[in-house]
């Protein structure tokens, strides 16, 4: 009954053994993690950044309506993304349902938002400080835009960070819109969900402990680039 | 929002251009305990030996199943609650349903039996549950259990005891429900297979026993369901080849052949 040793000892006996099932589901998780965080930054930056830096009518009811959304719940996001991709549905034809791609789209609904929120809180706030000193120093707009691209980026790294974190972590979207399909379909969390269904705990934790993992080694990758670009 | 969904578009196309498919596969819409026991797993070899089919399968519980039939979503669909399959193919969701296999339900609770159901058959004993107010955990998810448990209320001229106290519905699945019934002491209704693998995981001390079994209206028929023409995009060939496979001699001494525990979880029964 002790799930955590044995859970720990599986853990590594997947690892080592290069369990095909769980590198599967490794390769699934990372190929919809790219993905979808990287839709999200390439639409969430530039938007985020806008959000925050321009100041436009009805800019306050946008930014509203991002926090609005950084509480729409998985299962909701995972129903929405199944009604529009269900074979005869709006998007039917894209033949995304049960698909990576499909799971990747509704992951880059939950990351967007965390990214366009966190982005323009950033730029908001340095903004504030800078503006004055920049322009008081004779510095013209686009010198402005730049030197708040460059005071936001460890903001925008954070945003990506915690962005990164819900993705890989996410369950609802991924068994709705994936189906959880062996060797398709299946992500870490999905294996989980399902092993402890099937009540093979110590499985889940021992998958578990390789999804923290694997997230381990992004972060460290990521605190290598940072110090290196610092 | 065009912008985002034009990108959206294109990031989902990129990839799913990249994951071209080999073999032909097909996509068959389960239920839980298919997968759960571990019997698409053992039959999907012999399927891509025999019919070169890779099978591929979604298991939810049967109402999410029926749904994925219904919106054309998968190739094919295996399931087991006859009532709810008949109506669907009255609705003209499915055709050619063919009955292959069957497993059984079982009563299981605490071995004191405080509501005395041992031996008795599936009415008497949800009567002298309901009278004796003892815990019953439902699945309470609309799964094929489910549907036979709600059932079995009205076959024994019970309502179905929605808002009782010791109706305790669990929303999830067979097995998470068995534990619940055994850390609350409660009375369930489980199907063999998922009974045997839950019962051989706790070492047979979760407290819980079989307590009556072997009424007829407790036998668990799966079928398999061809959908129609009108989903013009699902693999119709394939899946006629998959249904002859299981209704065949080989697809049928397999699933006879599929064992938990050294016992044999379904009995193969197509053209009986």
């Amino acid at each position: 009954m002790d799930y955590f040793s044995e859970g720990l000892a599986r853990a590594v006996e997947l690892l080592l053994a290069l369990d095909p099932e769980t590198f599967s589901a490794v390769w699934t998780t990372a190929a919809v993690t790219a993905l979808a965080l990287g839709a999200s930054l390439i639409i969430g930056l530039p938007l985020g950044f806008a959000l925050g830096h321009f100041r436009f009518p009805g800019r306050r009811g946008v930014r509203l309506f991002v926090d609005w959304m950084l509480s729409l719940p998985t299962v909701v996001i995972g129903l929405i993304v199944y009604a529009l991709f269900t074979t005869y549905g709006p998007l039917g034809e894209w033949g995304l349902l049960f698909t990576v791609s499909g799971m990747a789209v509704g992951l880059t609904i939950l990351g967007l938002p965390i990214i366009l929120s966190m982005t323009a809180t950033a730029v908001e706030s340095t903004d504030a400080a800078l503006t004055q000193t920049v322009l008081s120093l004779g510095a013209d707009k686009t010198q402005l835009l730049l030197a708040t691209l460059s005071e936001a980026r460890f903001a925008m790294a954070l945003a990506a960070a915690s962005a990164f974190g819900r993705i890989v972590s996410e369950v609802g979207i991924a068994m709705m819109v994936g189906g959880n399909i062996k060797w398709h379909t299946r992500t870490i969390t999905t294996a989980i969900a399902l092993e402890t269904g099937r009540g093979e705990f110590a499985t889940g934790i021992a998958l578990g402990i390789v999804l923290m993992l694997v997230a381990l080694v992004v972060n460290l990758l990521v605190a290598l680039l940072r110090r290196r670009a610092g | 929002m065009r912008k985002l969904s034009l990108a959206l578009a294109l990031v989902a196309l990129l990839a799913f251009a990249g994951s071209a498919a080999a073999a032909e596969s097909i996509l068959v819409g389960t239920t839980t305990s298919t997968a759960d026991t571990g019997l698409l797993d053992y039959l999907a070899p012999k399927v891509l030996k025999d019919t070169g089919l890779d099978m591929r399968w979604i298991a939810v519980g049967t109402g999410k199943a029926l749904e994925h039939g219904k919106n054309c979503d998968v190739d094919i669909l295996m399931v087991h609650a006859p009532g709810a399959e008949k109506k669907f193919i009255a609705e003209g969701h499915g055709v050619s349903r063919t009955e292959f296999m069957f497993n059984d339900f079982v009563f299981v609770g605490p071995a004191k039996d405080a509501a005395k159901i041992k031996g008795k058959n599936a009415a008497d004993s949800l009567k002298s549950i309901a009278a004796a107010g003892a815990t019953f955990a439902s699945r309470g998810d609309d799964s094929g259990t489910d549907k036979l448990e709600k059932g079995l209320w009205k076959h024994a001229g019970l309502a179905v005891p929605d808002k009782a106290a010791w109706y305790m519905q669990v929303g999830q699945g067979m097995l998470a429900t068995l534990r619940m019934a055994a850390e609350r002491g409660a009375y369930t209704i489980t199907d063999r297979g998922t009974w045997i693998a839950f019962d051989a995981k706790e070492r047979g001390k979760s407290g819980l026993v079989i307590l009556s079994e072997g009424d007829m209206a407790l036998r668990n028929q799966y079928s398999i369901i061809l959908l129609p023409p009108t989903c013009s995009k699902i693999k119709h060939e394939a899946a006629k080849k998959l249904q002859a496979w299981f209704v065949s001699k080989t697809g049928q001494k397999a699933i006879g052949d599929f064992k938990v525990q050294g016992k044999q979880l379904f009995t193969p029964n197509a053209g009986k």
